[in-house]
């Protein structure tokens, strides 16, 4: 397992904002994903793990060897710091054919049991064919396979990867996935994964975090933060939800009811624990929460009245954006009868509804 | 000509080791005074050779530690020998090495770098594995430059080697004799061979530096 706690500060420059990296986490064996907008810090954290940048203060601690510790002046050096890296764009060795990048990497091990693990490895990557290539010889695939297996012989303790899938198309992403789910049964150790795209997240992460601004601002489970973000700055982040402005006008704990304000229609909800009459929050719910029908009369209970703006579509489903900035997410055969229909309106479950 | 040839080959590649040397620590370490230390090593493209030759006289004199340091170990000073030629192509030709080394130093690709010392690679590996053989061509193209500046230095030869005939005299010493001897014909001779010779050295660092680096055909 892995445990940092990393601040590093860089001073605003003449052409550059200042920047503070205060973070703190930890990691099991697994794939532990840090998500973020760009500029939050994601592949410093990473590059403070692996050494190439040196911390203010803090500690790095991986297995209970210290990799880093500002108080005690303890700074490894990269190369005795035993973590695999795959860098954002590969870094194969381009005058290395792909099994010398491999040995370059395994050069600490005995001949025999070298040439063995490559063989082996190239194998296990479905590189053999293509070992005696170099890089500009490969495909994409093949070239992160390679980067993956290149970081992965010498036996790390951990792995970390800084955003594997960028740029990658749809069939290599997937390819991309299967291979880590393997590395996270075959390997057993930790693994970092740097990524903004919240789809990944929830595709890999055993574990997750959320880096703002150079800080932690939410972890748990992808499950978890995806269920309930902590606040609506990280529900942005995620960018999977409507984020609705409403006011609080009633509660009432006895029969687990409450009664927002958004607009000029009003939504009962469930008892908001916590929250007074009055307050000013963002109704968050995710467009396949939310059904829509044509408009008939007037709108009824917990539904309110909007104009379709725009049909999106999805593979399997259909998104219905509405004025008001709002979407809803249909099954396909729901809305192909009203597809000439602009005044719908939108029913808002009453149990799931939740306030940021 | 022989021994012109000679300085500039021994020059040239002394001037690769070290200014491999401090084109690598240029490029690679962080201290104080490491512009200043840059600014140092380029001033002799700019100071007049008369300038540069004056130093060199001081510091390697009968007088001058260096230069006494010298007749101890090899029994003979170091002034007005084809050695002190050497030293003075050495110098003359050094900067343009080290300032080219650095760039294409510089130029290699961080990653690259980062990745090697990541795999467990000690700095000497990572110069020697990697960053020598990605910046394989630029280096050469500038040891070429830096052996046709050896061959054709005039100025600080003169000054710490003199113009003794046989010994130090090099070709583009011995062409400024001929001339003033008024041996026209002998005096056109060495200009053409030299022309000749550096014309080759710069066509071939040319075909190195143009000839793009990257994919290149591989054995199989």
């Amino acid at each position: 397992m892995i445990r940092a706690r990393i601040r590093k500060n860089f001073a605003a420059g003449a052409e550059s904002a200042g920047f503070a990296l205060d973070v703190e986490f930890e990691a099991e064996k697994g794939i532990t994903v840090l998500f973020g907008p760009s500029g939050a810090g994601k592949t410093l954290t990473l590059d403070c793990i692996a050494g190439f940048v040196r911390p203010d203060e803090g500690r790095i601690l991986v297995d209970d060897e210290i990799l880093y510790d500002g108080a005690a002046g303890v700074h490894l050096a990269p190369r005795a710091r035993h973590c695999g890296y795959v860098f954002q764009n590969y870094a194969l060795f381009p005058h290395m054919t792909l099994r010398k990048n491999l040995e370059f990497a395994a050069a600490r091990i005995p001949r025999l049991e070298r040439h063995r693990k490559i063989s082996e490895i190239l194998e296990k990557f479905h590189l053999s064919d293509v070992s005696g290539r170099r890089p500009h010889e490969l495909s994409g695939g093949q070239k992160q396979r390679c980067s993956i297996a290149r970081a992965l012989i010498r036996e790390p303790r951990l792995l970390l990867l800084d955003e594997p899938a960028r740029g990658l198309d749809a069939p290599l992403r997937a390819e991309l996935y299967a291979i880590l789910r393997q590395v996270r049964v075959e390997f057993g150790i930790p693994v970092l994964l740097v990524t903004h795209d919240s789809g990944e997240c929830f595709e890999l992460g055993d574990e997750m975090i959320v880096l703002r601004d150079g800080r932690v601002v939410q972890s748990g489970t992808p499950r978890n933060i995806f269920e309930q973000p902590a606040n609506i700055e990280i529900a942005r982040l995620l960018g999977l939800f409507n984020l609705l402005p409403v006011e609080v006008r009633a509660l009432d704990p006895g029969r687990n009811t409450s009664r927002l304000r958004y607009e000029d229609f009003e939504l009962t909800g469930p008892y908001f624990p916590g929250r007074l009459i009055g307050d000013h929050a963002w109704l968050c719910i995710r467009p396949d929460q939310l059904s829509a029908k044509p408009r008939n009369g007037r709108a009824g209970f917990n539904e309110i009245p909007a104009a379709l703006v725009r049909v999106v579509e999805k593979p399997e489903r259909l998104r219905l954006e509405f004025s008001g900035e709002i979407a809803v997410e249909l099954e396909r055969r729901q809305f192909e009868s009203y597809s000439n229909v602009k005044d719908w309106v939108i029913e808002f479950p009453q149990t799931g509804l939740r306030i940021l | 000509m022989w021994l012109s040839l000679r300085v500039a080959v021994i020059s040239t590649a002394a001037a690769l080791v070290m200014g491999l040397w401090l084109a690598w620590t240029l490029a690679n370490r962080e201290f104080r005074g490491k512009e200043i230390l840059d600014a140092a090593v380029t001033l002799p493209l700019v100071l007049p050779p008369t300038v540069l030759g004056y130093y060199l006289l001081v510091l390697l004199g009968r007088n001058s530690p260096v230069g006494q340091l010298y007749e101890w170990l090899f029994g003979g000073p170091l002034v007005f020998t084809w050695q002190a030629a050497v030293v003075a192509a050495l110098f003359h030709s050094t900067p343009l090495l080290v300032k080219s080394a650095r760039a294409a130093f510089e130029s290699v690709d961080r990653s690259y770098e980062r990745a090697a010392r990541n795999l467990g690679a000690s700095e000497m590996r990572l110069f020697l594995r990697v960053t020598l053989p990605l910046t394989r061509r630029t280096i050469l193209a500038a040891a070429a430059l830096a052996f046709a500046r050896s061959l054709g230095d005039f100025g600080v030869t003169l000054m710490i080697a003199g113009n003794i005939p046989g010994r130090t005299q090099t070709v583009a010493i011995a062409i400024y004799d001929a001339v003033e001897a008024g041996k026209g014909n002998v005096a056109l001779v060495l200009v053409l061979i030299l022309s000749g010779v550096s014309l080759l050295v710069l066509s071939v660092a040319n075909r190195l530096t143009t000839n793009p680096f990257g994919p290149r055909q591989t054995a199989i």
